[in-house]
């Protein structure tokens, strides 16, 4: 995967590591591809992620260039974007 | 027809319906004839033929693209050939689609409706005489132990993430729920590589295939479903079977199944759930809509019980897509109240709306999924109340001001469907905001100085275009 990754246009950055992602991917298909399923933590601490793809659950909430809450799901990926997840401690 | 002030009925077909004076009473606002909520089919059907009439519409949907989720377009693919005549009829229309838009409030006025909605993080309103309601819908979650696991996700949540560019190639899938949306999905899991270990479907073997035989009007559903199934043959696709809990730490690893005489485990990655479709009425409600069953309340031209508000599609019972275009053709037609839709489109309805509805009687959940959550199963996801923290509660108001249920991001729509089907409650009402909005858009005002802004003649609509 990571040979076809390099190839492409659009580079983010997913809990300090530069990414290589295509034009038009969003957020959360790029954290499912980098193996982050739990996204966020829950208010009790549960890990959690995406689960309705289309922003009604706010499950797959991430920091995003330093605005928290933002939606995976609903987020296409910008050059240079900042991403941060529950994973990143 | 009911008289409205300001002459707004006098105009004539293809004259500007939108009063001149609301312009200068409301210089930032974006003013249109009527705003459509919603771009999937349905609010397309509705928008084309609506602009098409010369009315001035304005569309507005969450999404990065027009099409909803039925017509969402995979990463790198096409457009879907269903959908292609609507986006182009849509584009040519002269309607104005503004994306990554969701409303947050409306307002009803002396002759019309103001709409806030944070679009792109930016606070937009559109000030528009008659709305269209195609807000669509969600998929019914019914909560069992693990179901919270990342990696559980919905069944048309998994299709979306799969359009959107996620990657299940040598990933273990189960699909456990119910519907027809289940064999779409497994499909094209299978085609994107993925290893589905079993997609089980909750209904009897008896319901689906009396379903089945219901069809032999509609032959080219049974060929399509055929389809479908080809697609992913090497798997089992059971019926009478469902999911009871899912296990893991950090993420799920295997699910526990049942047929309801025996359990048994499932290795998987991925386990994708859902038991069908919920409408989407908050904005309805919001609005002062009657709703029935879960659904807004039309009449034979889509007009909901609020003068001047229209619904269509999903929002008023779920349908599926040839329905959800025809209403929106209705709509699209008797909005502003200038001509009832064709004897034809109406029959047509007729037809879909009784598949549809024998459609939702063989897929309804078991009686015995609601014994799956324990006392200790989250069913709030937002807030992690539990199962038995509400059980006691007489009504949803109550388990939300004892527990915070329903109270968090989503406002209760993963977990309150949910919670109906278990403990038999009625939905709570529903207040503005609709939806978490930024504070700068829920405190923003129209400024004294605002250059006036009329989408069709200004650059604010090429802007947004």
């Amino acid at each position: 995967m990571t040979s076809r990754i390099v190839q492409f246009p659009i580079t983010v950055v997913v809990d300090g590591e530069r990414v290589q992602v295509p034009n038009g991917i969003t957020v959360a298909a790029v954290l499912f591809n980098l193996g982050i399923t739990a996204v966020r933590q829950s208010v009790s601490g549960q890990p959690r992620g995406p689960v309705c793809g289309m922003g009604v659950c706010f499950e797959c909430r991430v920091t995003i260039d330093s605005r928290p809450h933002q939606r995976a799901c609903l987020t296409a990926v910008a050059d240079g974007m900042h991403i941060r997840t529950a994973s990143h401690s | 027809m009911p008289d409205r002030s300001c002459g707004w009925n006098a105009h004539s077909h293809g004259e500007p319906l939108v009063n001149p004076a609301r312009i200068e009473t409301y210089p930032e606002i974006v003013a249109a004839d009527v705003i459509v909520i919603g771009a999937g089919p349905g609010g397309i059907a509705a928008a084309t033929c609506a602009a098409e009439r010369g009315l001035r519409v304005v569309v507005v949907d969450r999404g990065l693209d027009a099409g909803g989720q039925i017509w969402r377009r995979k990463l790198g693919g096409g457009v879907a050939p269903e959908a292609q005549p609507w986006l182009t009829r849509l584009a040519a229309s002269g309607a104005r689609l503004i994306n990554e838009t969701f409303v947050v409030d409306v307002r009803p006025d002396a002759d019309g409706f103001e709409i806030l909605a944070e679009s792109a993080g930016r606070p937009l309103r559109v000030w528009a005489a008659s709305i269209i309601l195609a807000t669509g819908a969600r998929e019914l979650f019914i909560p069992f132990d693990g179901w919270t696991l990342p990696g559980v996700m919905g069944i048309g949540g998994t299709q979306a993430l799969l359009k959107s560019g996620a990657s299940f190639a040598g990933k273990r899938v189960v699909i456990a729920g119910s519907g027809p949306l289940m064999l779409p999905v497994a499909a094209s899991l299978a085609d994107a590589g993925a290893r589905l270990v079993l997609v089980a479907e909750q209904a009897s073997r008896a319901s689906v295939v009396r379903f089945a035989a219901s069809l032999w009007k509609t032959p080219s559903l049974l060929v399509q479903a055929a389809k479908y199934r080809a697609r992913f043959l090497t798997s089992t696709y059971a019926t009478g079977t469902w999911v009871t809990a899912a296990h893991g730490v950090d993420t799920v690893t295997s699910v526990s199944m049942t047929d309801g005489r025996r359990t048994w485990r499932e290795p998987t990655d991925v386990l994708c759930m859902g038991y069908g479709l919920v409408p989407n009425i908050e904005i309805a409600r919001l609005i002062g809509c009657e709703t029935r069953d879960g659904a807004i309340v039309v009449d034979s031209q889509q007009r909901t019980t609020v003068a001047h508000v229209l619904a269509v599609g999903e929002a008023t019972g779920i349908g599926g897509a040839p329905l959800s275009l025809v209403e929106g053709e209705i709509a699209g037609i008797s909005v502003g109240e200038q001509r009832p839709a064709s004897r034809q489109l109406l029959r047509r309805r007729a037809t879909l709306v009784a598949s549809a509805r024998r459609m939702l009687d063989v897929f309804a959940p078991r009686a015995e999924l609601r014994s799956l959550p324990a006392a200790g199963t989250i069913v709030c996801r937002c807030e992690d109340v539990t199962y038995g923290a509400v059980q006691g509660a007489a009504c949803a108001r109550q388990a939300k001001l004892y527990t915070r249920v329903g109270m968090g991001p989503c406002q209760g729509r993963t977990c309150m469907p949910g919670l109906e089907f278990l403990l038999a409650w009625q939905a709570d009402t529903v207040r503005s905001p609709v939806e978490p909005a930024l504070v700068s858009v829920l405190s923003s005002e129209i400024a004294d100085n605002a250059t006036p802004s009329f989408l069709f003649n200004s650059s604010v609509g090429e802007a947004y275009q």
